[in-house]
């Protein structure tokens, strides 16, 4: 039987009939049509599904939807200013650091969430900051490139 | 996944009451990192899961020089490793609870919750054995404290009894200045640990007063190293004394052989590991 919540994503207000089996990942992807995250793996190993939920990176796929009642999520689609890219994403834009891109939508929001923790990080620091996101393509080298160039302003 | 009522009440005796009236088809959610995935798989099938997180006073993370350390039931890895408390006090704890899972893990999952699963590979089990930590559980007869070693009663399996949870962890606040080391064997950052170690040490005028050796992965529960801690206990620290300690340490160990690796290479690892530990927790102590 489905309930109602409500939940703020990327500065929007929603109110959706949800239920109760229903993961963040599924409600933010079926429901509200906002397929940037992805699903690689629904088991919290892979990063793909990363949302920022108060600020802080987590596996959306392992989060019911009530469980955000009345909470901030930012995806993907929340970091653009119309036009105007991240400087993240413009980031992995510049180095090459997408290849199929699956992976790039949680990627850059745990970039994003390191830089906005820890503006300077070290590259070992960048790798730790990423570790719960996984690549099959690139080999991380340019996403590390990438993180270190927008942290470089 | 097959659906379930939802509840999230905001208070313990609520939830106490919940859990009573509904009885095996409930299940108790934290971080939901272990519980949502044994339900996506269908290893349990609770028709009720009862969410603890709005009930406020389970996420109290505080400390005092009086009563130490608290660690409420919904307070999550990521907050403990970053508090400045724990990192002055309790910096094993730190050290292990940085090894959960990755940083999305732990955001959401919580210390209380980990321990409740069990699993002798816990990575934060061994530093909370190694700090003392005790277990305050509340359920329908009211209140009861334990030691964590009394805790985990085999894998999987704690001592929380029908419709009750634990509400909170305690560490004893810090005696003396203390050493400490923790490592783990790990095939990636991400994966479950090898083997673990937590050492901490307390000393006065040059001699191990408090020792205390825990280790992870190698038994059917986080062990602590009673053998070894009595090899060190009283005595002035020297590199023989500490590869004696770490050698019965691995004696003590009970590892098993399964996916991961050999029972064999665990138990070489407890000697290798606890060797470490206690290099470690004597060179902040510049005991060594």
């Amino acid at each position: 039987m489905k309930r109602l919540m409500t939940l703020t994503v990327n500065g929007t207000p929603y109110e959706v009939a949800i239920e109760p089996r229903q993961s963040l990942l599924q409600l933010l992807r079926e429901e509200l049509h906002l397929t940037g995250t992805k699903e690689g793996c629904s088991e919290g190993e892979c990063g793909a599904c990363t949302v920022l939920l108060d600020g802080k990176t987590v596996d959306s796929c392992l989060i019911f939807a009530l469980e955000v009642q009345g909470r901030e999520v930012m995806t993907i689609e929340g970091l653009a200013q119309g036009d105007q890219l991240h400087p993240v994403q413009k980031a992995f834009a510049e180095y090459g650091a997408v290849q199929c891109g699956f992976c790039t939508p949680g990627m850059i929001l745990a970039a994003k969430a390191l830089l906005d923790s820890n503006p300077h990080p070290t590259e070992l620091e960048i790798r730790q900051g990423i570790s719960g996101n996984l690549c099959r393509c690139t080999g991380y080298v340019k996403i590390v490139e990438a993180i270190q160039a927008a942290a470089r302003g | 996944m097959k659906n379930f009522e939802y509840f999230d009440p905001t208070s313990v005796g609520e939830a106490v009451a919940l859990l009573q009236q509904h009885a095996e088809s409930a299940k108790v959610l934290a971080g939901g990192t272990d519980l949502f995935l044994r339900m996506h798989r269908r290893a349990v099938l609770p028709d009720v899961v009862v969410d603890l997180k709005r009930i406020a006073e389970l996420a109290t993370l505080s400390y005092s020089d009086q009563d130490g350390l608290h660690i409420g039931a919904t307070v999550t890895h990521g907050a403990v490793a970053e508090h400045a408390a724990v990192l002055q006090h309790y910096g094993a704890l730190v050290t292990a609870a940085n090894w959960v899972g990755s940083l999305q893990t732990r955001h959401r999952g919580t210390v209380v919750g980990n321990l409740c699963n069990a699993s002798p590979a816990a990575d934060a089990a061994p530093a909370l054995l190694s700090y003392g930590a005790m277990v305050t559980i509340v359920g329908p007869d009211g209140l009861r404290e334990m030691p964590l070693e009394a805790f985990f009663q085999g894998p999987g399996r704690t001592a929380l009894g029908p419709a009750e949870i634990v509400t909170a962890l305690r560490l004893p606040p810090p005696q003396s200045r203390h050493g400490w080391g923790y490592a783990r064997r790990t095939r990636t950052v991400i994966d479950i640990a090898l083997v673990s170690s937590c050492v901490v040490i307390q000393a006065s005028n040059g001699v191990c007063d408090e020792v205390r050796v825990s280790l992870g992965a190698v038994g059917p529960i986080p062990l602590r190293a009673a053998q070894a801690e009595a090899v060190l206990r009283g005595q002035q620290p020297s590199a023989a004394l500490l590869a004696e300690a770490s050698r019965v340490a691995a004696e003590e160990s009970r590892p098993i052989s399964d996916v991961r690796c050999s029972a064999e290479y665990r138990k070489d690892m407890v000697e290798v590991l606890s060797k470490r530990c206690m290099e470690s927790a004597c060179s902040m102590l510049q005991m060594l």
